[in-house]
């Protein structure tokens, strides 16, 4: 154990996702030997980001004002929607310049194990604006692990009296992964490929 | 195939071993606990992913090191076309394992699965005629992997179903415990979802042990024959193997995903009362078991000392058996086993893998390894391995 305010920035460091106890010591001793302008743009980032970007209304996506650009940008085709599960895969998708549609980021995938529900996805706000039809295509593009599969399945079935057309990308993204790690070809051709769900 | 070098880092006694290994038998030879088993217990582990004599890969780490390695160099065919791979992998507890296949990372440890596939026989293998229906299905999805390495994903795609079906309905239990009495269901919209995945999975890995187990069963009664042969003049017992599925004796077992597929889809229908009320899956792979029976009696329970072995030699008889007709011998690990047996039974047994391309066998005493398995002879005394002279 290290004296107060180092201590306390080595537990918060080992906080974060994939820091363990050894990292978050090095981290710490990084920023204490580094230079105190260095050290004060992260800070300011660090509270830059809390203050100001926040979340969608529309779509769950990242936002630095009350919507994201891709839901305020007018040339977006207002007809297709893709279900993602974090702000991540949007820029992922982005990337390859398949898709046109605009997003809708539920905020993970059904996990039981880990207490993830429906309710504690955004699948409300999603069934909120298929409501008035003029939606026609919903590509669901969760993960192509078992968690997004079931998701996947879960949401196909619950618009299916809706009667719109509900895709899924095609299959030949790395099983098992995360679409994020899928490369910007591979994500495209599956983009394109996509199949209708059948549950 | 055979094993030509073995190199260990800090894997259970051992702080560093390289050992250069031939083709053909190779018995290793100490009084207990010198580290003999630790030896090969190493090679199968690069061969399954897994130890035959623990669960977990803690004990598997010298005590006081943080990670393991272990590496070896495996020849495929024989000259002038043999092959050669080298795997590694570094077992670091309570982390994800990494795997290098010829100097390269392998994106995942399973990638190198079927580079190395081996035959274990150890003294352990009595539970697979006395023991629980768990010993039963690994040794049938262990066998399912080593001759097709695209089942490890089957298998772990399966309990990956199960952890999280059994996780929703034990919440779901413990929420109508908490309302019983009270109105109103726990939500359970999303059981269904996991009711198609879980019939996916199991379907896939039900139907592959079906298919299994119709290929094993006449290499099985074929090895009791030879490995019991003369006892009491009882040579021709009717041995059988049948599956026995948790969706219950009316439904017809063929290994037809589809058809399986409902099967379980409407076992979980049914069941979906029970299970509610007990918080766990009650139907599907992971429930079932391999029946082992000699004439109209089951084995378990029934079948002497003797005849008991008889049957889990020929079990391990059968895979190697079935895998060679693909791909070639797998490497023969006999780990003390001999201890264990009668006079006879070591002997036939002894006969019957003595061609394999490479036996790796333990023993306390050298007088333990039958004769028709002389070959060279490495003494393992307190954690130093020396070839004999
Ligand atoms: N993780 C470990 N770290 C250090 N020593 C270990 C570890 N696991 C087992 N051992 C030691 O290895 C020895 C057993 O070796 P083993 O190969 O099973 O013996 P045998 O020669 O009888 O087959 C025991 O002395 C045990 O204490
Ligand atoms: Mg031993
Ligand atoms: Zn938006």
């Amino acid at each position: 154990m290290y004296e107060g305010v180092v201590q306390s920035l080595i537990d918060e460091l080992g906080r974060l996702p994939g820091v363990g106890p050894k990292s978050a010591q090095r981290i710490a001793f990084h920023i204490l030997a580094a230079d105190a302008d260095d050290v004060h743009r992260l800070a300011t980032a660090l509270n830059e980001v809390k203050e100001k970007v926040r979340f969608c209304v529309a779509c769950g996506n990242v936002a630095e004002a009350e919507q994201c650009q891709i839901c305020r940008d007018p040339r977006r085709d207002q007809s297709i929607l893709c279900v993602v599960e974090e702000p991540k895969d949007v820029v992922a998708i982005e990337r390859t310049r398949e898709f046109r549609g605009r997003y809708h980021v539920l905020g993970g995938a059904i996990s039981p194990i880990e207490g993830i529900g429906p309710d504690e996805l955004r699948v409300k706000e999603l069934m909120t604006r298929l409501a008035d039809g003029s939606i026609t295509e919903l590509i669901i593009a969760t993960d192509p692990n078992l968690e997004g599969e079931a998701t996947a399945t879960y949401l196909a079935r619950l618009v299916k009296p809706m009667g719109l057309r509900v895709t899924r990308l095609a299959s030949g993204l790395p099983v098992g992964g995360d679409l994020e790690y899928a490369d910007e070809v591979t994500l495209g051709r599956a983009f394109e490929g996509r199949r209708q769900l059948d549950v | 195939m055979h094993v030509s070098h073995l190199s260990l880092v800090d894997f259970r006694s051992y702080a560093e071993v390289e050992l250069p290994l031939d083709r053909g038998v190779t018995a290793f030879i100490g009084p207990n606990g010198q580290g003999k088993t630790n030896l090969i217990e190493a090679v199968g582990y690069l061969a399954t992913l897994g130890s035959h004599r623990v669960a977990q890969d803690a004990p598997l780490v010298r005590l006081g090191a943080e990670r393991a390695v272990v590496r070896a160099n495996v020849v495929a065919g024989s000259e002038p076309d043999a092959r050669a791979a080298l795997l590694e992998i570094e077992i670091t507890p309570g982390k994800t394992n990494r795997a290098r296949i010829n100097r390269a990372p392998a994106s995942r440890p399973r990638d190198i699965l079927g580079v190395l596939r081996t035959v274990l026989f150890a003294p352990e293998d009595l539970a697979l005629v006395k023991g629980d229906p768990s010993d039963r299905r690994r040794y049938l999805d262990e066998l399912l992997v080593a001759r097709a390495p695209r089942f490890a994903g089957v298998r772990s795609d399966y309990e990956r179903v199960l952890k999280q079906r059994n996780a929703l309905l034990k919440s779901a239990s413990a929420a109508m415990r908490a309302r019983r009495g009270g109105a109103g269901t726990p939500d359970l919209s999303t059981l269904d979802v996991w009711d198609t995945h879980l019939a996916r999975a199991g379907s896939e890995l039900l139907a592959a042990r079906l298919e299994l187990i119709e290929a094993l069963r006449p290499l099985v009664a074929k090895a009791y024959e030879s490995v019991a042969a003369t006892e009491s003049g009882t040579s021709n017992v009717d041995i059988r193997l049948d599956y026995k599925s948790s969706l219950g004796p009316d439904v017809h077992l063929a290994a037809d995903r589809e058809h399986l597929a409902a099967a379980l889809t409407d076992a979980a229908a049914r069941m979906r009362k029970d299970e509610l009320e007990r918080g766990v899956s009650l139907i599907g792979p992971h429930r079932d078991d391999m029946v082992l029976s000699l004439g109209p009696m089951p084995a378990k329970g029934y079948a002497s000392h003797g005849e008991s072995w008889s049957f889990a030699l020929a079990l391990r008889l059968a895979s190697y058996e079935l895998l060679r007709t693909m791909g070639g011998d797998p490497v023969l690990i006999l780990d003390d086993v001999f201890a264990e047996l009668d006079a006879g039974r070591r002997h036939r047994l002894a006969e019957l893998v003595s061609q394999a391309d490479q036996v790796l066998v333990t023993a306390a005493v050298p007088a333990d390894v039958p004769a028709a398995l002389s070959g060279v002879r490495v003494d393992v005394s307190d954690g130093v391995v020396r070839r004999a002279a």
